[in-house]
This record gives C-alpha cells, sequence and structure tokens, in this order.
C-alpha cells in the first residue's frame, strides 16, 4: 500500500491563511481545497451549508473523469476547468500536480478576477506542498516516525468503534 | 490513500465496493445508509442512469467515531459494474485503501464475477497495487435467491488469499456489517503495521 497523506497543523494553518486571501481578494463566495481522492483539506468562505463532504468526492470525480478525457486525445490534462452557472460559477484548478483548488464565486466577481488571484494563491501553495514533502522526506531520512495515533491501536478499539 | 489530518485530528480511509453488474455493491451502501444514525452519515450520492444503474460512482461518508482521539472516517464508493464502464472503474480505485468484493451467487452470474475478480486485479494492478496485499473482503451476495451455487464452490473460484468471506443478502443487511466491519479492520491494521506515516 501506499503512505498516507499527512497534513500537519502549522502547514494547514498556512494553507488556511491563503485560502482565506483568496477568498477575499477574488471576491468569492467560498475557496476549498481537497485532494485528488477526494478528501478535503481545508475551506473557506460563506456557504454555511454547503455539503463540503459531497462536494470533495464529486470534485475529485469531476478532476480524475477529465483527465481521462483529457488522456484519451493525447493531452497531459487539463489543469483548469471552469462551471458557468446561472447565479453560480465553479473554477478548478489543479495545485502542486496532486491538490484541487476550487473556487465558488457569483457576479459580485468575474471569470479574469477569479483566475488572476488563483495564479498567485497557487503559487503561494505550491511553495507550502514542497514544503511538507521535504519535511515527511527528511523525517523519514532521519528514521523519526510520526506521532501516529495508529501505531498502538488495539483491535479491541476497531472493534468498539462498531459497538 | 489514508489522509491524516493532524490540524482537525481526522483521519480518512477509502474504501471500494468492486464486483460485476446489478450484484448488490449499491444495495450494500443504500442498506448501511438507511441504517446509520444521521449524525454518522454524510449524504448518499449516487451518479446513475435514469434506470438506476450506477454510471460513474455511489458515495457514503462515514464517521465510524473516535481512536486514539482521531476521527476516523471511511469514504465508501461504488464502481459502476457493467463491463464497458472500465475507464470509470480505474479512476474510482485510485487511491484505495481497501476493497469489498461484492459477488452475485447466481448461478447465470458466474462467468461475471471471474470476468470481475479479474478486471479488479488488472485495474489494481496499473495503480501499482497488489490484491494480494490490498484490505480485502469477499462477500457472496444474494443468497437467498433458488438458483445460487453453493458457498464452497463460490469459494474455491473466487478466493484469492486468507481473505474474510461473508455470505450475505444485502437488500435484507444479511452481512453487510459484518463486510464492512471486516475491511475497515484491516485498514486500520494496515496503518498500524506502517506506523500510520
Amino acid at each position: 500500500m501506499t503512505t498516507p497523506v499527512v497534513l500537519y497543523e502549522q502547514e494547514y494553518e498556512q494553507l488556511k491563511q491563503v485560502i482565506t486571501r483568496l477568498c477575499a481578494d477574488a471576491n468569492a463566495k467560498f475557496v476549498f481545497l481537497v485532494d485528488k481522492n477526494g478528501q478535503q483539506i481545508a475551506a473557506h468562505g460563506e456557504m454555511l451549508n454547503l455539503d463540503t463532504t459531497s462536494l470533495a468526492s464529486l470534485t475529485a470525480g469531476n478532476v480524475a473523469a477529465t483527465d481521462g478525457l483529457a488522456h484519451l486525445i493525447g493531452e497531459r490534462g487539463f489543469p483548469v476547468l471552469s462551471h458557468e452557472g446561472e447565479r453560480d460559477n465553479i473554477h478548478i484548478s489543479i495545485v502542486a500536480s496532486r491538490v484541487i483548488l476550487v473556487v465558488i464565486f457569483d457576479e459580485r466577481s468575474s471569470l479574469g478576477l477569479v483566475r488572476l488571484r488563483v495564479k498567485r494563491a497557487t503559487a503561494e501553495m505550491n511553495m507550502i506542498f514542497a514544503a511538507i514533502d521535504s519535511k515527511i522526506n527528511r523525517e523519514r531520512d532521519m528514521g523519526i516516525s510520526l506521532d501516529s495515533p495508529f501505531a498502538e491501536i488495539t483491535e479491541e478499539d476497531i472493534d468498539a468503534l462498531f459497538n | 490513500m489514508t489522509f491524516i489530518n493532524y490540524a482537525s485530528r481526522e483521519i480518512n480511509c477509502k474504501i471500494v465496493y468492486y464486483g460485476p453488474g446489478l450484484g448488490g455493491k449499491t444495495t450494500n451502501l443504500q442498506y448501511i445508509y438507511d441504517s446509520t444514525a444521521a449524525q454518522a452519515k454524510g449524504k448518499l450520492i449516487s451518479l446513475a442512469t435514469e434506470t438506476d444503474r450506477t454510471l460513474f460512482f455511489d458515495f457514503l461518508p462515514l464517521d465510524l467515531g473516535t481512536v486514539r482521539g482521531f476521527k476516523t472516517r471511511f469514504h465508501l464508493y461504488t464502481v459502476p459494474g457493467q463491463v464497458f464502464y472500465d475507464a470509470s472503474r480505474k479512476l474510482i480505485l485510485k487511491g484505495v485503501d481497501g476493497v469489498v468484493f461484492v459477488a452475485d451467487s447466481q448461478r447465470e452470474r458466474m462467468d461475471a464475477n471471474i470476468e470481475s475478480l479479474y478486471n479488479l486485479e488488472q485495474n489494481l494492478k496499473q495503480h501499482g497495487y497488489d490484491l494480494l496485499k490490498v484490505p480485502y473482503v469477499l462477500q457472496l451476495n444474494k443468497r437467498d435467491l433458488p438458483n445460487v451455487i453453493a458457498a464452497s464452490d463460490l469459494k474455491s473460484e473466487l478466493v484469492r488469499k486468507d481473505e474474510p468471506v461473508f455470505e450475505g443478502v444485502a437488500n435484507r443487511g444479511i452481512g453487510v456489517f459484518d463486510t464492512l466491519k471486516a475491511v475497515a479492520k484491516q485498514v486500520l491494521l494496515e496503518l498500524r503495521k506502517n506506523g500510520g506515516g
């Protein structure tokens, strides 16, 4: 099996800052980060009742399907997707090759503004994800194991989950 | 691929229900959804055709509770079983942590079971996984129907390693939670083996 994806508190706070700023700068309603497997990483915005778990899984499915389409016609991928609705629009782009950035906006913003602000935020997030990678690699090289909640898990703990 | 979020103290795992068309994958998820308390589940999403055949996937997020201070969430997916949706099946297997194979016990579906299991092995391989190493459970579904093959015969054709095998009647919930529990257990024990990071 592959190694789990890990997100630490420090980098999470940094990512949260970037998407909070992006949401304000782009006049967006909601900004959302999700990994390519459909796991939510961070979110910020005014859409309080939004089902973010479903949004994450459908976004990942959408990106995966579009990547599949791209490969069929000999493209490496479509790094930016845009969906236009009557009131709200969704802008989807890829960050650090493995994370999906979703921006939901309405008539208070525009596709041009969102694109511009996403570009800057993407550069910042690329650096944060590079820092996470090097942190994990450094710890692995030094033989430091992460403070895992599962290293000590017992069969009783697991049975208790289902009771 | 398991996602451990130290900031929100959450761990997310992905489980995929695989198997031949009309075998009961969606029914498994539907039963889990119907019999789980509202606060422990999210919305059940079905991307299906007008005739209720799975087109892309079904998705059900499930909160199992807290282990060692971490909220444990399982994301359950089904694949479309029909042969010609293979491209979609491949996409959904990406990043999988555990697989449930839902076999159809009816005599006339035996070839479809074998073909689907072979397809699972091939698609896992393309993502760099080996079925022999992935947390895996076999469910023999539709045991209540009259034209079923003996469980021992199904096992001798479909068992690939020492995986847990459950007989099920998914529309009545028989074997559904046993299957889920067995695969979840393997996924969590796998995390322990890998040190969680």
